[in-house]
């Protein structure tokens, strides 16, 4: 693989909604490199949502282009393409009609596999995203908000793709439940070499998990680099989301004595 | 005598396989395509809002139309359609019975199925509908494997409604010629047999409930993925079907069809000729409980053998004449142009008249000295007159009040069985009965006279289809019925009929009535 073909790339993309009168994106580009844990931060409506959804064409651009590996979506099957980069969504948006090991493995399914690989591939997977094997014959319904992100999770990465979009994917869960997955997905992230963007209004998250850090507002990509890079930027927005972070750790450090060594 | 050794029981029992089989066929074929034509529209309409909001308002209009009435409008647009596809494509086809009753109520099912498909496809959590783009399925991956599923309590829910409400409207379609269980309803009600009423009402609802627990049985399967659940049901369905097949196979298709309009004299007539045919070694089955219209037309096609219909009835209605004949004249030129225009045979009159008359009670008319209708157009003024429901639209009301300058002072419309009382105690003053009816007799009424010869002669005659008009068997079997029924005989026939006993059954009846006359 060429390291120097981004991942993904964003080529001065354009996007608005209900006839033109809501614009999501205006000439937004930004590349992704291969292996590379991008994380968007903006507010609702920020445009963060639609960026990623051009991805994998679930939402096509009214203008600009948009790169995976070098080709551009739109030469590419829809179909095959979604199949090829794993999505999460904020609701896991896991199938309540089918079991855990069915959900996991649908994209596999849709692919032809057969179902003994695909019964293996599960197992792998559970054991992945750490998970019981027992459990693989449940129902959604029947699993906490974390376990369900973990399928949802295992489903992403379950027919081996090198790109995985997550869709605030940590958003609704307790912070406990919430930092054990962040980490596990990074620690996934590395292990399997992937290429992963993750939306979330999280700031501090996004510093935490993502190599980089994009901000957006109002459809426009105002900011990018690392924490570093950030910190020295001197837009009003971007420091507004910063500060909040800064404050919630200096304060910590303040009450907070360091626990039992 | 108890409750349950009422003959009337045993009677019914031994319809229920052909009115049963009978309704299943038509309420399941028409549940069939009537799934066929909205499931598929459902789901091609779901995203397409005007598509949708046609398809809801045609099947909602539908709806409104009242099951009878649908059934009934469907009737005469197959007739024109078959002369259509006779003329055109040298194709004919029955307009009776079976096929319109199966378009309209195929129809009547469309609301349902259509509603709840678009209902439970389109309140799919959007999460879900964005998952399946987001793993990679094609619309049609995504239609079969995540939105039928999920939509499914919902659809079946629409189909159970469809299943319910299609068997229960399928009593309504005796009218049209399909034997349903609504025979036991049509007939009760007309000749005050409530065994029958009660039968018909409990048969079609324990069919429904059958039916509507069939399709829980495969809606239950198919949620829990059980395929033995999903097989019973099928399994039981198809049985309901097959069953109903035994005994429509048995019966003979060259059987002699007798046909009977919507009344108690009808039902005793057609009971009489089948038994008459029967006798005669003729296999014979009587379809009961057409509408007026539909009985001719269904003569005329040859769906139905034979029917006892009224000379001015035909005269007035079907031939639209305005001229009155003397009631000889007027029988002979009936026959001409029933012949050549339709190929109808008149065999002949069986001797008695029902016509439409002005009712009063006896004593009355011996009070004020009334003994024609034209000694009524000095007391009319002060008088209320009763007739059924279509008689003060009909040609000779209008006749009536020009020859004899008559305005009474109230028209009331009623039911005919509740007219003969009315008058009798007092609550209206005349009533425009019907000449052979038993009641006349059962509360000293008199007929007025008709000197003016307002209302045409209304002659009981036996009329044979096109196919039929050569067959010397049948023509000999029908003979001994010619001229012997006199009006008082009639009268107690129709007096016997309408009481509600175990011997007041259409059969019992007809068998005492050919006791009657063929002892004469």
């Amino acid at each position: 693989m060429n390291d120097a073909v981004p991942a993904i790339a964003y080529d001065h993309v354009c996007k608005t909604f209900k006839h033109g009168r809501v614009t999501a994106l205006s000439d937004v580009s930004l590349t992704v490199a291969a292996g590379e844990f991008l994380a968007i931060v903006g507010g609702s409506g920020s445009g963060k949502t639609t960026l990623l959804r051009l991805t994998n064409r679930l939402l096509d651009p009214d203008s600009g282009t948009v790169r995976v590996h070098g080709d551009d979506v739109r030469k590419v099957e829809p179909i095959t393409l979604r199949r090829s980069i794993g999505y999460v969504f904020q609701s896991g948006g896991l199938f309540p009609h089918m079991s855990i090991a069915r959900n996991i493995g649908i994209t596999p399914h849709l692919l032809g596999s057969s179902s003994t690989e695909i019964s293996t591939r599960v197992a792998e997977l559970l054991d992945l995203v750490r998970l019981d094997r027992a459990g693989r014959d449940r129902l959604p319904h029947e699993l906490s908000g974390g376990q369900r992100q973990r399928v949802s999770v295992a489903r992403a990465l379950a027919a081996k793709p090198r790109i995985v979009l997550l869709d605030e994917p940590f958003g609704a869960l307790d912070p406990l439940t919430r930092d054990a997955l962040g980490e596990d997905y990074r620690a996934l992230h590395r292990e399997l070499g992937l290429t992963t963007i993750m939306i979330t209004h999280d700031m501090a998250e996004a510093l935490l998990l993502a190599d980089r850090v994009a901000v957006m507002h109002n459809g426009h990509l105002i900011a990018q680099g690392s924490a570093q890079e950030l910190s020295k930027n001197d837009n009003a927005y971007v420091r507004e989301l910063l500060d909040t972070p800064r404050r919630q750790a200096d304060r910590l450090q303040e009450l907070l004595p360091k626990g039992p060594q | 005598m108890s409750l349950w050794s009422d003959p009337r029981w045993s009677d019914a029992l031994t319809r229920l396989p052909d009115y049963l089989g009978n309704h299943v066929r038509v309420s399941l074929t028409a549940l069939a395509l009537g799934l066929l034509i909205s499931f598929p529209l459902a789901l091609v309409a779901r995203r397409r809002p005007l598509l949708r909001d046609a398809a809801l308002g045609v099947a909602s209009v539908v709806q409104t139309i009242p099951g009878l009435a649908l059934l009934a409008l469907f009737y005469p647009l197959l007739l024109a359609l078959a002369a259509f596809s006779l003329r055109w494509f040298g194709v004919d086809f029955s307009a009776f019975g079976f096929l319109p009753a199966v378009l309209a109520l195929a129809l009547y099912s469309m609301l349902p199925v259509l509603r709840n498909t678009i209902t439970g496809l389109r309140g799919i959590d959007p999460a879900i509908m964005e998952a399946t783009e987001a793993v990679g399925m094609t619309a049609r991956q995504s239609l079969f494997m995540v939105e039928l599923p999920l939509a499914l309590p919902v659809i079946m829910a629409g189909i159970r409604t469809a299943a319910v409400w299609v068997i229960g409207t399928a009593t309504l379609s005796t009218p049209i010629g399909q034997t349903s269980l609504g025979n036991y309803i049509f007939a009760g009600l007309q000749t005050q047999n409530w065994v029958f009423v009660l039968f018909g009402c409990a048969a079609a609802a324990a069919l429904a409930l059958a039916v509507d627990q069939l399709l829980a049985l495969i809606e239950n399967g198919l949620k829990i993925r059980s395929r033995i659940r999903v097989a019973l049901g099928a399994f039981g369905i198809a049985a309901l079907i097959l069953a109903t097949l035994i005994p429509s196979m048995e019966r003979a298709r060259t059987s002699y069809i007798v046909g009977a309009k919507t009344f108690t004299e009808q039902y005793i007539l057609s009971s009489l000729i089948a038994q008459r045919l029967q006798a005669a070694g003729l296999p014979a089955s009587s379809r009961e409980g057409l509408g007026s219209n539909v009985i001719f037309e269904a003569l005329a096609s040859n769906d139905i053998d034979v029917y006892v219909d009224y000379s001015g009835t035909l005269w007035l209605n079907l031939l639209k004449r305005a001229d009155m004949l003397p009631r000889q004249g007027l029988l002979d030129a009936l026959k001409t142009t029933l012949s050549d225009r339709y190929k109808i045979t008149l065999l002949g009159e069986l001797g008695f008249e029902n016509a439409y008359a002005l009712v009063m009670p006896r004593k009355r008319t011996e009070q004020l000295g009334i003994r024609s209708i034209a000694d009524l157009a000095s007391r009319a003024g002060s008088f209320v007159i009763a007739g059924d429901y279509e008689f003060f639209s009909r040609p000779e009301w209008a006749t009536i009040k020009q020859n004899y300058g008559l305005a009474f002072r109230q028209q009331r419309q009623m039911q005919p069985d509740f007219m003969y009382a009315a008058v009798a105690s007092g609550d209206v003053d005349v009533i425009a009965g019907y000449t052979s009816d038993g009641l006349i007799a059962k509360y000293d009424l008199v007929v007025l006279d008709d000197p003016k010869r307002a209302i045409p002669p209304y002659d009981a005659v036996v009329l044979l289809s096109p196919k039929r008009s050569a067959d010397t068997a049948l023509r000999d079997a029908l003979k001994p019925l010619l001229g012997k029924i006199n009006i008082t005989t009639m009268r107690e026939a129709n007096l016997r009929a309408s009481t509600n006993d175990g011997n007041s059954s259409p059969d019992s009846v007809a068998r005492w009535l050919w006791d009657r006359i063929s002892k004469k």
